[in-house]
C-alpha cells in the first residue's frame, strides 16, 4: 500500500483521493521527492516565463483581432523568392527544423552526460549551441529582409502597424532567450569538457560544485525555448 | 498521540547538507553577502529608505489638499508626480520588497530549518538588482521633466503623452525601466523562497507543520512569480510605445490639435495586463501579513492557532481566487455586463476564505492568555483595520455600487485601509516581534507604545473621514477643490484635519526609526527566546543567529508550530524541535 510520511516517526497509509494528494505534497522535507533544488528552481522559473510569453502572445492576439486595418498575410510576407517562385514560410520552416533538431541533440547530450561520457556530451552541447546560433542567425536574416522591405515597429507597407511591433517584440524576446541559452550551453559544455563535474571544481561566481544534472537543467531551459517557438510559429506565422 | 522518542523512526535527511559560502572579507560578509539574513536586512533598509521618500511625498500631497493655494511650489504637475511616486513606491518598492525580500529572506530559512536559501548567490543578485531598480526610480526625480505623473496605474494613453508630467520626458521611461528591473530582481529572490520552502525543509517539517508566516510568504511569492509577468509585458510594451513609436496601447489620438503618429492600439489591453498583476499584488502584500499576524496572535495569546488547516487552505484559496477578479478594477472602463457580473461574483467569493481567517483569529484569541505586548497590539489593530477595509470592499466589489463611488476618495480610503494601513500595522508588529532575534535586544517599550497608539488612532483619523468625503463625491487625484461649489464647507475642513493628522502620524514614524537605531545599543538584552515562542527561529544556538543558522546539526521537528499551553507540559509552550509527548496537543493528525 502506498505510504506517505506525515509526521516524524509516523509513516501512515496514504489517505484516498484529494487528501492523499495533499498529504503527498506536504510530506516531510521535500514536496517533490528526488528532485534537486536546481531542477525545481528551473521548473518554477519556466512556469513564470510561460506567463511572460503567454502575456506577449495574448496581447498580440488581442491586437490582431481588434485591429480595423487589414493584417498583412504572413504567407506572403514571410515568403522567400527561390528559383523564380515565392515559397511561403520556407525560411521559417528551416528555422523551426533547426531549432527542433537542436532539442534532439540536447536530449542526447543529457543522456551522455549521465553516462559520464564527457567528450560526447560536450560535443553534443556545442552542436546544440551551434544550431541555436544558426537559428538566431537566420532570424537576423529575416529581420534584415523585413526591415529592407520597410517593416518598422511603428508601421509597415501592408497593413496594421501592430504587425511589425508584435513581430519584432515577440521574436526578439524569443531570440534573446535563444541567445542566452547558447551562451549558457557553451559555459556548461566547457565545464563538462574540463571535467568540473567529476573533479568537484567550484563555480567562479557561486563557489559551488556542479553535477552532471546541470546538463539536464540546461536542457529543460532549451526544450522550453523550443516549445515556445512552436507556439510563436503557430500563432504568428500559421494564423 | 503516539509517544515518539528521538531514537525511533526519524527519517534520514533526504538532501546532503548544503555547502555554505564562507565570506573571506568584510565586503563579502556585510556588503556582497550571500547570507539570507544579511540580504534581508539590506532589503529592509533599502525598502524603508525609499518608503520614507514616499512618506514625505504623501505629506506634500496633504499640504496641497489640506491648504490649497498656500504652497506655490506644489503645482498641479508636481502634485501628480507626488501621487504617482507615492503609490508606486509604497505598493511595490516598500511593501512587496519588505514582506518578501525582507521578512521572506530572514524568516523562511530560519523557520523551515534550513541553513540558508537554496541558491545564496542568486539571492544576493536579487538584492542588488532591486537596489538598482530603486536607484533608477530615484533618478527620475532628478531627470529633466521630473518623475512621471501618470498615476500609479500608469494608464495609457495619457501616461506617455506630453500633457502628463514625464510623459514625453524621462519620467515614464525611468519608471518602466525600474519596474522591469524590479521584476527581474524579484524573480531571482522569489524562485529561492519557493524552492527553499518546497525542497529545503529540515527533517520533520512537513508543509502542514510550517508556521503560517511561511505559508503566507510562500503563497504570496508563488503569486508574484505568476502575476509579475503581466506587469513585465505591459511595461515592455509601453516602453516600446513611448520609445519606438509602436501602438500597442495607443489608439488614434490627437494632442494639441495635432494627430499623433499612433493608431490602432488598445488602452484597455494595458488595463487588463496591469490589473492581472495589480489585483494579485494586493494579496501579495496581504498574505504575508495574514501569515505573520496568525503567528503573532498565537504566540502572544499563548494559544494554538484555531483551525490551522483551514487557515492554510484559506491562504491558498485566496491566492488562487485573486487571479480571477482583476477586472473589478475596470468596472468603469466599459465591459460587457456579464463580465461585470462574473467579476463581481468572484470578488465577493473571496470574502468567504477571508472571513474564515478573521473568525479563526478571533477564535484563537477567545479565552486565550492574551499578553498586550506591542506586537499583539499591532496584531489586534490589524484585525480591526482589515475588517473595516474589507467591508468597504464589499461596496466596491458590486458593480452598481462601485460605479458612483469609483474615482472618489471612498476608493482611496478603502485601499489605504485594507492594503496600506493593515499590512503596515503587521510590518510594525512583526518588527517589534522579531527585532530581538535580529539584534539580540528588545525595542524600547515606552516609545513602542507611543508609536502604536499614534499610528493606530492617527491612521483612523486620516482615513475614516475619507470615506465620508468619497460619499459626498469628492474625486480622487484632484489637486484642489477650491472652485468646486458642490463641495460643502465641511469637506474643506475635513481635508485640513486629515492633513494635520497625516503630519502627526508621519512624525510618529520618526520616533519608531529612532527606536530602531537607539535600541541596537541601548535596548534591554533579549535572550534567545524572549516571547517564549515555539517556532525554530527562536531555538537557534546564537542570537542573532550565526552564519548557517543552526550550529552543527540542523534541528529535527517533532510537532507543529502551535503547541502553546498544552495541558501537562512544564511550560506553556513546546518548541517545535522538542521531542516527546506531553499532553493532548491540538495538532491536526
Amino acid at each position: 500500500m502506498a505510504e506517505t510520511l506525515t509526521h516524524i516517526g509516523r509513516t501512515e497509509p496514504r489517505p484516498a483521493g484529494l487528501q492523499g494528494i495533499a498529504a503527498d505534497w506536504s510530506s516531510d522535507q521535500r514536496a517533490f521527492k528526488n528532485v534537486s533544488w536546481g531542477k525545481a528552481m528551473m521548473w518554477i522559473f519556466l512556469l513564470s516565463d510561460t506567463f511572460i510569453f503567454g502575456c506577449f502572445l495574448l496581447s498580440y492576439m488581442t491586437a490582431r483581432i481588434s485591429t480595423r486595418v487589414p493584417w498583412p498575410n504572413p504567407s506572403e510576407v514571410f515568403a522567400l523568392r527561390i528559383g523564380g517562385s515565392d515559397i511561403p514560410l520556407i525560411l521559417i520552416a528551416i528555422m523551426t527544423f533547426v531549432l527542433i533538431s537542436s532539442s534532439g541533440t540536447m536530449a542526447m547530450a543529457v543522456n551522455f552526460g549521465y553516462r559520464r561520457d564527457r567528450r560526447k556530451t560536450a560535443i553534443l552541447m556545442l552542436l546544440t549551441a551551434a544550431l541555436g546560433a544558426t537559428f538566431v542567425g537566420m532570424q537576423a536574416f529575416e529581420w534584415t529582409k523585413l526591415i529592407t522591405e520597410g517593416v518598422r515597429p511603428w508601421g509597415n507597407p501592408w497593413g496594421a502597424a501592430q504587425f511589425g511591433s508584435s513581430f519584432f517584440m515577440i521574436t526578439g524576446f524569443h531570440g534573446t532567450h535563444v541567445t542566452i541559452g547558447v551562451i549558457f550551453l557553451i559555459i556548461v559544455a566547457r565545464k563538462v569538457w574540463r571535467g568540473d563535474f567529476d573533479t568537484g571544481r567550484r563555480g567562479f561566481f557561486t563557489s559551488r560544485t556542479g553535477r552532471y544534472e546541470n546538463v539536464e537543467i540546461m536542457g529543460l531551459y532549451w526544450h522550453f525555448v523550443d516549445l515556445v517557438w512552436v507556439f510563436i510559429f503557430a500563432f504568428f506565422y500559421l494564423w | 498521540m503516539v509517544d515518539i522518542t528521538p531514537a525511533d523512526g526519524i527519517p534520514p535527511a533526504e538532501v546532503a547538507e548544503m555547502e555554505l559560502y564562507h565570506p573571506h572579507s568584510w565586503w563579502t560578509k556585510y556588503v556582497f553577502s550571500q547570507d539570507a539574513k544579511v540580504i534581508a536586512i539590506q532589503y529592509s533598509a533599502t525598502a524603508t529608505g525609499i518608503g520614507l521618500v514616499a512618506l514625505v511625498l504623501s505629506w506634500l500631497m496633504r499640504l496641497q489638499l489640506g491648504f490649497p493655494g498656500t504652497f506655490d511650489f506644489i503645482t498641479p504637475e508636481a502634485y501628480y508626480q507626488f501621487i504617482t511616486m507615492h503609490g508606486m513606491i509604497m505598493v511595490i518598492y516598500l511593501l512587496t520588497a519588505l514582506f518578501l525580500g525582507g521578512f521572506g529572506n530572514y524568516l523562511i530559512p530560519l523557520m523551515v530549518g534550513a541553513r540558508d536559501m537554496v541558491f545564496p548567490y542568486v539571492n544576493m543578485l536579487s538584492y542588488w538588482i532591486y537596489l538598482l531598480a530603486v536607484l533608477v526610480l530615484v533618478s527620475s526625480f532628478f531627470a529633466p521633466g521630473g518623475p512621471t505623473g501618470a498615476g500609479w496605474t500608469l494608464y495609457p494613453p495619457q501616461a506617455i503623452m506630453s500633457g502628463t508630467p514625464g510623459g514625453q520626458d524621462w519620467g515614464i521611461i525611468l519608471m518602466l525601466s525600474s519596474l522591469i528591473l524590479f521584476i527581474i530582481g524579484f524573480t531571482m529572490g522569489g524562485l529561492n523562497y519557493v524552492v527553499t520552502v518546497l525542497q529545503g525543509r529540515t527533517r520533520g517539517m512537513t508543509l502542514m507543520r510550517l508556521p503560517l508566516t511561511v505559508w503566507g510568504i510562500f503563497t504570496a511569492t508563488v503569486m508574484a512569480l505568476l502575476a509579475f509577468p503581466a506587469l513585465f509585458v505591459a511595461c515592455v510594451m509601453m516602453l516600446f510605445d513611448r520609445a519606438l513609436g509602436t501602438s500597442f496601447f495607443m489608439p488614434a489620438i490627437s494632442e494639441m490639435g495635432e494627430q499623433l503618429q499612433h493608431g490602432g492600439g488598445s488602452p484597455i489591453l494595458f488595463q487588463h495586463l496591469f490589473w492581472f498583476f495589480g489585483h494579485p499584488e494586493v494579496y501579495i502584500v496581504a498574505l504575508p501579513a495574514f501569515g505573520i499576524v496568525s503567528d503573532l496572535i498565537s504566540t502572544h495569546a499563548r494559544k494554538n492557532i484555531f483551525g490551522y488547516r483551514m487557515m492554510v487552505w484559506a491562504i491558498v484559496g485566496i491566492g488562487a481566487l485573486s487571479f480571477v477578479v482583476w477586472a473589478h478594477h475596470m468596472y468603469v472602463s466599459g465591459m460587457h455586463p456579464y463580465f461585470g457580473f462574473f467579476f463581481a461574483t468572484t470578488t465577493l467569493i473571496i470574502a468567504i476564505p477571508t472571513a474564515i481567517k478573521v473568525y479563526n483569529w478571533v477564535l484563537t484569541l477567545w479565552r486565550g492568555d492574551i499578553h498586550l505586548t506591542i506586537p499583539m497590539l499591532f496584531a489586534l489593530a490589524f484585525i480591526v483595520t482589515f475588517v473595516n477595509g474589507g467591508l468597504t470592499g464589499l461596496f466596491l466589489g458590486n458593480v452598481v455600487v462601485d460605479v458612483p463611488l469609483s474615482d472618489t476618495m471612498f476608493v482611496v480610503a478603502h485601499f489605504h485601509m485594507v492594503m496600506g494601513v493593515a499590512p503596515i500595522l503587521v510590518v510594525f508588529g512583526a518588527i517589534y516581534h522579531w527585532y530581538p532575534k535580529v539584534t539580540g535586544r528588545m525595542l524600547n517599550e515606552t516609545l513602542g507604545r507611543f508609536h502604536f497608539w499614534a499610528t493606530f488612532l492617527g491612521a483612523y483619523l486620516i482615513f475614516f473621514p475619507m470615506h465620508y468625503l468619497g460619499l459626498m463625491g469628492v474625486p480622487r487625484r484632484y489637486n484642489e477643490l477650491t472652485d468646486m461649489t458642490v463641495m460643502t464647507e465641511s469637506a474643506h475642513h475635513l481635508n485640513s484635519f486629515i492633513s494635520i493628522m497625516a503630519f502627526i502620524v508621519g512624525f510618529a514614524q520618526i520616533v519608531f526609526l529612532f527606536n530602531l537605531i537607539w535600541s541596537i545599543r541601548h535596548g534591554r538584552e533579549a535572550g534567545g527566546n524572549p516571547w517564549r515562542a515555539t517556532t525554530l527561529e527562536w531555538q537557534t544556538p546564537q542570537t542573532p543567529p550565526a552564519h548557517g543558522n543552526f550550529g552543527k546539526d540542523l534541528p529535527i521537528v517533532y510537532r507543529w508550530a502551535y503547541d502553546y499551553s498544552v495541558p501537562g507540559a512544564k511550560e506553556d509552550f513546546i518548541p517545535q524541535n522538542v521531542p516527546g509527548s506531553f499532553g493532548p496537543s491540538k495538532e491536526p493528525a
